[in-house]
Parts: C-alpha cells; sequence; structure tokens
C-alpha cells in the first residue's frame, strides 16, 4: 500500500500520539477547573501554544485552538465582506461575496488585479498561503504590501503551507493552521490572529480562548497539534528535501505519458505536491485504477466531497470542464521511498494505457 | 466464448438497495474480483428516491463489509443527456417514455461497461431479475425472464447491446425477491429490509407532468381534446400531461368513458374515443435492438410486451429488419403507448425490443 494523499491528510506521527495518550487517560482534567486535575491540563494547553506559536513566528496570546482549518477560516472571515481569490479551499470561499483577486495559469496571485480589488476597500483579502490541490505558493510578502498600503487586513489560509515550508506571520493580519496536515490529529486547528487586530468570535457562552472561542478544550488534539509542530519546525529544511526528491523522481518516472500536463509549477511550490492532468482520463476513474492496485492518490481535493466534479481550481486557471475533471494530485510525505515513486510511476502508466483503451484508444 | 471465472474482476453498479448488495455478496462469495461502483445519476441530492447520500453509505457499508473497492463515479452529464432530455423530448411530442429503459440501453449498459473496463472489469454486473444463458455449443448469449415472473425485469434490459451482454453477470436473477431479502439476513446486510424504489428516480411520483413543465426548455402548447369525429370536445394545457390510454384528468363529460386514442403534438391535440378505439391490432418498433444472432424469420408467432406491466400477447411477426419491427395481433393490444418499449420473447428469451412509434391509422 502507498499512500500518496498527504495534502488530504496525514498519518499520526508516533511521537505525537504518545504526547496525547496521557491527555486521552489519566489526565482528564479540564482546562477551566481549579483543581490540580483542571491545573495540569491547562498547562499542557498553554504548552503547546508556545509549540504552535513558535513555529510561525507569532507568541502565544496571538493563538487560538479551534476545531480545525475549516472553524480557523469561517472565525476570520465571517464578519465583513471579503474578497479572495477563486482557487481558494471552499471554506474560504463558503465566505468570501468577492472573488476578485485573479490568479495567471499557474495559480500566482496577479498583484495588479489584486490592487484594483483593494481600491474597492473590501474589508479583508483572504489568500491562501499554498495552493492544496496544484501546490503554488504565493508571493505573500509582495501581497502583504499592497494590503498593508491599502489598509486592509491579510487573513491566508496556510493549512497546506505549514510544515512544508517556512511560514511567518509577519506578512498576515490573522492565519489558520490544521494539525492533521502536519501528523497531528483530525478535529483540532488554530487560528493565529495579530494582537491589536478586531476579532469577533464565531463560539460564543464560555471565556476559553481569552473569550475568542467558546467550548471545552480539546485537550489531548491541542497538545498533538503541539507536539507535531514542535517536531515539523525542527524538521522542516530535511523533511522538505526529500520530499523534493520524492516528487521529482516520480516526475521524472511520469515521463513519456502521453497528453500528460503538469500544473503544479516548477518553481514556488509545494515541495511534496505534483498535480498533473492527463488527457481524455477522468480523474476520478484514475484514482479508482490506482486505489485497486493499492495507491492512494486524489483528483483534486478532499473536501469537495462530491464524486466527479470539476476542479474549481483547474477552471480558474483556465482549464475546460472535460479538462477540469482530469486533473490527478500526488501527495508525498513521511514514510514514502524512493522504490514506492518508481512503482507508482509504472502504475500510472498502465493505468492512463488501459482507460484510454476503453474508451477505443487514443485521444 | 468467455465463461465467468472466479478469480476475475467483476464491476458491480451498486445503488444501495436490497437486490444490488445481495449481488454483489454473492459475486464475493464466488470467488470473482468484486469493485463496487455507485452511479451518480441525478444532481440535486435526495430530491427523490435515488443517489441520495444514505443510499451511497448503504451501498460502501456493504463493500466495506465484504472488504472490496468502492466508488461513487459521476454519470450526472451522460443521465441528464440520454435519459432526462429525451424523457421531457418525448413527453412533450405526445410520448410516454420509459426512462428506466433507456437509462439501461444508454448508461447503465454503455457508460457503466466502460468505466468497468477503465478499472480491468471483464464483467460487469447488477441487481436486476434477468438471467443470461451462455451456450458454448454455438456460443450465444442469450437474454432470459427471471425466473421469478413477478419481478422479472428482462422487458427493461432490451437495450443491452449484445458484445455487452456478452459481458454482463444478474446473480439474482435466479432468485425471488423474498429469497434476496432472506440472503440479505443471512449476510446480516442492514438493507435487507429496505423498500424497493419505486418508479421513476429522477422525476416525483405522479408529477411527470410538473417535471417536465419546471425542465422544459420551451413552454408547453395549449391544444384542443377531440372525438373520434373530429368534434372539439374540450381543450388542455399541453401534450405533455397525457398518455394513450389514460381516462382520468380529461376533463370532458360524455356519456360514455372516454380514452386517449392518441396524441398529436405537432398540432397539440389530443383524440379521444370508447375503450375500443384503444386497441391496435399491429404494433411497429423502431431503432430496435436485436440480441439474437439472426434476425427472426416474418411469420413466426411470438410475444411481444409493450409496457413493463404487461402479460406478454402473442403476435405474429409481420415486418422484420436491422433496425425495426412491425407485429399484429388478432385479438388487439391495450394502449399501445408511443415512446414505450415493445420488446419480443420467444419463451422466456428476449429476441430484441425497440422503441413504439405512433399508430398511423389512429387519425
Amino acid at each position: 500500500m502507498i499512500y500518496l494523499d498527504h495534502n488530504a491528510t496525514t498519518p499520526l506521527r508516533p511521537e505525537v500520539l504518545e504526547a496525547m495518550l496521557p491527555y486521552l487517560r489519566e489526565e482528564y482534567g479540564n482546562p477551566s477547573s481549579v483543581h490540580q486535575w483542571g491545573s495540569r491540563a491547562r498547562c499542557a494547553v498553554e504548552e503547546a501554544r508556545v509549540q504552535v506559536a513558535g513555529m510561525i513566528g507569532a507568541t502565544a496570546a496571538e493563538i487560538l485552538f479551534t476545531s480545525g482549518g475549516t472553524e480557523s477560516n469561517a472565525s476570520a472571515l465571517h464578519v465583513g465582506e471579503a474578497t479572495t481569490t477563486p482557487i481558494e479551499h471552499s471554506s474560504v470561499l463558503a465566505w468570501c461575496g468577492l472573488r476578485d483577486v485573479d490568479v495567471d495559469s499557474q495559480g500566482v496571485v496577479d498583484i495588479a488585479s489584486l490592487r484594483r480589488a483593494l481600491t474597492g476597500k473590501p474589508g479583508r483579502v483572504s489568500i491562501g498561503w499554498a495552493n492544496n490541490e496544484i501546490g503554488t505558493i504565493q508571493p505573500m510578502e509582495d501581497i502583504s504590501s499592497e494590503c498593508r498600503a491599502a489598509g486592509v487586513p491579510l487573513h491566508s489560509d496556510a493549512v497546506q503551507a505549514v510544515g512544508k515550508i517556512p511560514v511567518r506571520v509577519a506578512f498576515v493580519d490573522s492565519m489558520t493552521l490544521s494539525a492533521h496536515k502536519l501528523g497531528g490529529p483530525k478535529g483540532v486547528g488554530a487560528l493565529y490572529v495579530r494582537k491589536g487586530t478586531s476579532f469577533q468570535p464565531l463560539l460564543r457562552g464560555g471565556s476559553q480562548e481569552r473569550e475568542r472561542r467558546a467550548g471545552t478544550e480539546n485537550v489531548a488534539g491541542i497538545v498533538g497539534m503541539g507536539e507535531a509542530c514542535r517536531l515539523a519546525a525542527l524538521e522542516i529544511g530535511a523533511f522538505a528535501e526529500s520530499c523534493v526528491a520524492l516528487r521529482d523522481a516520480l516526475w521524472e518516472g511520469l515521463a513519456g505519458v502521453e497528453g500528460m500536463i503538469r500544473h503544479t509549477p516548477r518553481r514556488g511550490c509545494l515541495p511534496n505536491t505534483l498535480h498533473v492532468r492527463f488527457d481524455g482520463v477522468r480523474g476520478e476513474a484514475l484514482v479508482a485504477a490506482l486505489d485497486i492496485e493499492g495507491i492512494a492518490v486524489s483528483s483534486g481535493s478532499a473536501c469537495a466531497a462530491g464524486a466527479g466534479e470539476p476542479s474549481h481550481v483547474l477552471a480558474a486557471l483556465g482549464c475546460d470542464r472535460d479538462q477540469s475533471r482530469n486533473g490527478v494530485r500526488f501527495s508525498v510525505g513521511r514514510g514514502n521511498t524512493l522504490e514506492q515513486m518508481q512503482a507508482v510511476a509504472a502504475t500510472v502508466h498502465q493505468s492512463v494505457a488501459r482507460i484510454r483503451r476503453a474508451h477505443g484508444g487514443g485521444r | 466464448m468467455k465463461q465467468p471465472q472466479p478469480g476475475s474482476r467483476v464491476v458491480v453498479a451498486m445503488s444501495g438497495g436490497v437486490d444490488s448488495s445481495v449481488a454483489a455478496a454473492l459475486l464475493v462469495e464466488q470467488g470473482f474480483d468484486v469493485v463496487g461502483i455507485a452511479m451518480r445519476l441525478w444532481g440535486e441530492a435526495s430530491e427523490s428516491g435515488c443517489c441520495s447520500i444514505d443510499d451511497f453509505v448503504d451501498a460502501r457499508r456493504v463493500a466495506a463489509r465484504f472488504s472490496f473497492p468502492f466508488y461513487v463515479m459521476d454519470f450526472r452529464d451522460e443521465f441528464r443527456r440520454s435519459v432526462v432530455e429525451p424523457f421531457i423530448g418525448d413527453y412533450l411530442a405526445g410520448r410516454t417514455p420509459n426512462p428506466c429503459a433507456r437509462c439501461n440501453q444508454f448508461v447503465k449498459f454503455a457508460g457503466f461497461w466502460d468505466r468497468a473496463v477503465e478499472l480491468g472489469g471483464e464483467w460487469i454486473a447488477t441487481g436486476h431479475y434477468a438471467r443470461i444463458r451462455r451456450d458454448e455449443s454455438n456460443g450465444t448469449t442469450a437474454l432470459l425472464a427471471a425466473a421469478d415472473p413477478a419481478k422479472d425485469q428482462s422487458y427493461y434490459l432490451f437495450g443491452i447491446r449484445s458484445e455487452v451482454l456478452e459481458r454482463c453477470l444478474f446473480p439474482v436473477g435466479e432468485w425471488s425477491k423474498p429469497q434476496v431479502r432472506e440472503r440479505a439476513e443471512q449476510l446480516g446486510l442492514s438493507v435487507a429490509q429496505k423498500p424497493d424504489s419505486q418508479d421513476i428516480c429522477f422525476a416525483p411520483r405522479g408529477q411527470y407532468g410538473e417535471f417536465v413543465a419546471r425542465q422544459a426548455s420551451v413552454v408547453p402548447r395549449p391544444g384542443n381534446i377531440v372525438d373520434a369525429d373530429g368534434q372539439t370536445v374540450g381543450s388542455h394545457d399541453g401534450v405533455h400531461q397525457f398518455t394513450v390510454g389514460q381516462r382520468h384528468g380529461l376533463r370532458v363529460s360524455a356519456p360514455q368513458p372516454l380514452y386517449v386514442t392518441d396524441i398529436d403534438a405537432a398540432a397539440a391535440t389530443v383524440r379521444v374515443g370508447p375503450k375500443s378505439a384503444v386497441d391496435s391490432h399491429q404494433v411497429t418498433a423502431r431503432q430496435v435492438n436485436w440480441l439474437t444472432a439472426e434476425l427472426p424469420q416474418p411469420g413466426r408467432a411470438l410475444t411481444v410486451k409493450i409496457r413493463s406491466r404487461f402479460e406478454p400477447a402473442t403476435v405474429v411477426l409481420a415486418e422484420v429488419s436491422v433496425d425495426h419491427f412491425v407485429v399484429q395481433s388478432e385479438r388487439g393490444l391495450p394502449a399501445v403507448t408511443p415512446g414505450q418499449a415493445a420488446v419480443l420473447y420467444d419463451g422466456d428469451r428476449v429476441l430484441g425490443g425497440g422503441w413504439i412509434e405512433r399508430r398511423a391509422a389512429a387519425a
């Protein structure tokens, strides 16, 4: 079995599980409780807050824990009119009434169009740090200076970037993180909110998280997220390097497949992501064919659950309706090997050929 | 000729109902390499009974229970093009469509077969009640009515192309519905007592007229209801609300019950007459799909079904060609309805079928 869908989710790291286990067993205290059970849980949550903040150059007080990336995005964007690009994750698009920041054919934000969008004085701009489907990394420094010059706060969904590339909060006013994309557990995420930025809670009815997010903390999950961030910060350089080696080996192995178009940019992309499209081969068919052979990949965002939906990301890059259904995303991660990349490439060659034969060959 | 062998890959169309669930389970027990596919046919989830998320979950649980791969695949474009649009077009043209037979002909045993081949499938299977006889001696594959006449669905399957029929498996075709449910109980399937699907999956029962009016790109035209003498006896809002043989909803008062005998869409005229005028002594079918190696000889006595709930009637084959046939009935056939299928049987074997044409002599 070969898992190449690390942008959808990652396996829980064993060290993270170990760190979490006490808080699923004997350390069951509520962090808001006065007694020592509560006190120990509180300490664990605050330690995790320091770990998350440290990874992104924030202070602990600027981090609030949530149930995940979707809640973090909603918390940042639920008040006021925001504008964004057409290639964002659906949990961002859901809150943005405007999508007038254009991207080029590689998915890179067009600064001139951002400038035009800013003249309309939107309440906020939201730009994903790195795209989840094709892996394009945005020029956050340039985007940030445009937004600052216009006096418009900038939010970034950095779920796919954190842990894979260095991410610093210096460029943004708020930022979304998710634990399970970097070896942490599902169901926990964080939102960075720059000190002094106005913020209205999405969930009310409790004073947790400095009255910014009501509800008893997911202590074990938060501890896991802290540990995952700590490890990721230590290893980020070596991890990115190993991902690039794997990803490039896969790309070389795919050479020679006819009608293959690469959507992941050659530069300025996530180290672990390779998104390609095969003419005449629907992504859902190739994903199923590879799965039967024990290889897990994705035809786009796992969150756009609807089978066979054309990818809104590919559509925004200029692909037509059929082409937008032909994308396949390979995302490598911890545990993958170079031998696996060769095996995957060989299976893709065979599967693409078989799928094309099923339609009378050629195409 | 190819006989199904254990170990070969069978792709099963799974609806989440008891029939296809048991079909898949039986194939697993027989040692086939089973892959399940749920076909997403129609967009708006849970508007009607089919393609709901619950149905797909039911199918997925069966797949998980028997440890075979399962995928939901998108057939919405071809379903709309090959089934829903012709359904609307038929009603507007004064015909009464049979979308289930069309779906089998143009989607389930056409596009689905292609998808199965994409996944390396050598066979496809469904939960239909029909049987297949593979005769080694002469290399023919025959489609037969189900063992249980109460559940026989062979009428709906006449449109399967011969080369696809050779690769079809109908694992429950030898069984009765109670037997299938009992087997499902034995296997512990949660769908064992799930109600049968009813009517047309994409349009609410009893509201086909409203569906057509809502979906059609042209506005239905009002017109007259005339009797056998050409006298106008009433009016209507559009021919799509009528079917040959219909008695209710005419809003015409007459000394004897009146029935629709003909629909002239071009003139927007609905003709009515006494019960005797509804019978036809001749039926013409076009776009015929033959499931025999050679065309049957004219003059042969055969039986015909002119709609699904219809006791096969004895007829004589008057004309026959590659794409049409004409049968004659001495006793007369009640309410021969353009748009429905006429399916020819020799005993329990389906010889072929086609789409019923409007009576020429009706006017």
